[in-house]
């Protein structure tokens, strides 16, 4: 995952000419992880991080009316004043597109970038939404009924992607904040086939 | 996926500690909300919530709207004097009347104990209590609850002392229940006359002097004395009450810790709570009322949705995963 993030990371910088008005906004939950990593990557680099924020899109959701509300919502934080900056969504899947437009919808409330751009680390396919990542770590084509986790070892214990059955139960192992949504299963994990980023 | 609290929300008793974990949790992060500088999430978008105020009331209704605005809903003001309706049938028929229009949820304020419930079993919309007569306030216990929270970090072991009247008090009824479940050690003070007589049976310490409880406790949440109930005779005057039970600072310096102050409002001022205290160093006393709209936020969204039926259509349909 290092590698893929090394690679993001680049492009990142690339695509805005450098870091000057660049800020990193990480999806709840792991796409915080993964824009901190991206951000430290790109201190590395350049000898100068972009600001971190991180965004919980719960709120902002189509769909509470029908799966009922999620029992955690993460802290949303947004560094300072976003009018005119360039802001780079990081999140982990980018799957349908509805956690995206959440999220353009809730960055509107803080202010106006000058431009918004998407980092994922799996593109995995099956838009249900016209958006599309600027940077993507790795694509994959998955069914319907597959679903695919991603892993940091900051909250998991380490780095890594699975790809499960769309019913299995989270791969987080119940580790999320707040706890109580999920419980461990080992033997979910030996069926799963692990995909590479 | 039903709601992880029930239909309704009415009391702090029937609910569990990871319930009222859950509610404190939650509503975390919609403190932040109110930071923004534009204060308001789609989350409710289409909603509509009927605020139902039988009693006359100003913080409660006033947090209940900016909740229910700053998560997008729609939502009516109905105040009606509880003075020449006759109860029962007319609530029902004024919440069925409302639920013809197509309400979603009603918040209700009524001087009857148990009113919240029994128009909970007979509507089909959520119902939260936002006080019945001397039963519960459970919004107010919670976010006392998350104020105390906030402060200390843990709620259990905490020594808590509710002071004053505690007899007539919704209040104190859902901060005793709230407290004892998540773990503190709770007590009460203030003059037999003002306590229930089985206060003891709740596994509560009475302290009859105000001084030993502040001796005792790390936080004192200080009720209203309403006065109406001075002319029944509960206690001799207002003068009294103060000298005797009055949270005055020479009392609080007297107690070798310090003491957070809390009080759900509106005070008395020189009579239960002195003004030195009210705005004193220790005093959380508007901390309560910003708490009030994150809470209240949190059992709105928490009771939204949650509709059974329409949840096994969402797991059918893709795009339930982000």
């Amino acid at each position: 995952m290092d590698r893929t993030l090394r690679r993001m990371a680049d492009e990142i910088v690339e695509l805005h000419d450098g870091t000057e008005d660049l800020v990193l906004v990480g999806i709840q939950r792991r796409g915080v992880q993964l824009a901190s990593r991206i951000a430290r990557l790109i201190a590395e680099r350049e000898g100068e991080a972009p600001r971190l924020g991180a965004l919980d899109i719960t709120l902002y959701r189509d769909d509470l009316q029908t799966i009922g509300p999620r029992p955690v919502v993460g802290p949303t934080d947004i560094p300072g004043d976003i009018d005119g900056a360039r802001v780079v969504i990081v999140d982990d899947v980018l799957y349908t597109g509805r956690t995206v437009r959440a999220a353009l919808d809730e960055l509107a409330d803080f202010g106006r970038p000058a431009r918004i751009g998407l980092a994922v680390l799996i593109d995995r396919g099956g838009r249900e939404l016209p958006i599309h990542a600027d940077v993507v770590g790795k694509r994959v084509e998955l069914r319907r009924d597959q679903r695919v986790d991603v892993l940091v070892a900051e909250l998991d214990g380490a780095d890594s992607v699975v790809v499960v059955p769309k019913t299995a139960p989270p791969s987080d192992a119940g580790r999320a904040a707040g706890g109580g949504r999920s419980k461990k299963s080992p033997a979910r994990r030996s069926a799963a086939g692990e995909a590479s980023a | 996926m039903t709601s992880p609290l029930g239909k309704d929300l009415l009391a702090l008793e029937p609910l569990t500690p990871e319930q009222i974990g859950l509610i404190l949790d939650t509503a975390e992060p919609f403190k932040e909300i109110s930071e923004r500088a534009i204060k308001k999430v789609p989350t409710l978008r289409g909603s509509t919530i009927v605020n139902l105020f039988f009693e006359p009331s100003t913080r409660t209704r006033v947090s209940f709207e900016f909740a229910e605005k700053r998560l997008s809903a729609d939502t009516v003001n109905v105040a009606a004097s509880g003075s020449s309706v006759s109860k029962g049938e007319t609530l029902v028929d004024t919440a069925r009347n409302l639920e013809a229009m197509r309400i979603d949820m009603v918040v209700m304020r009524h001087g009857a104990s148990g009113a919240a419930q029994f128009l909970a079993q007979r509507i089909e919309s959520n119902v939260i209590n936002a006080g019945d007569g001397t039963h519960e306030h459970p919004t107010q216990g919670l976010l006392d609850l998350l104020t105390l929270r906030d402060h200390f970090g843990d709620l259990r072991g905490l020594r808590v002392c509710i002071v004053g009247d505690v007899l007539h008090s919704r209040v104190a009824r859902s901060n005793i229940w709230g407290l004892q479940k998540m773990g503190a050690d709770v007590a009460v003070c203030g003059p037999r006359s003002l306590l229930p007589n089985a206060i003891a049976e709740f596994g509560i310490t009475v302290f009859d002097r105000v001084e030993a409880a502040m001796e005792w406790a790390q936080a004192l949440n200080v009720l209203r004395l309403q006065l109406e109930r001075m002319t029944a005779g509960y206690i001799p005057s207002l003068r009294e009450y103060n000298r005797v039970f009055g949270v005055t600072r020479e009392r609080l310096e007297r107690a070798d810790h310090d003491i957070l102050i809390l009080h759900p409002g509106p005070m008395n001022r020189g009579v239960e709570i002195d003004s030195d205290v009210a705005d004193g160093p220790h005093s959380v006393i508007l901390n309560q009322v910003t708490n009030g709209v994150a809470i209240r936020m949190a059992v709105l969204y928490l009771l939204a949705g949650g509709r059974p039926e329409l949840a096994e259509t969402a797991k059918s349909t893709p795009g339930g995963e982000r």
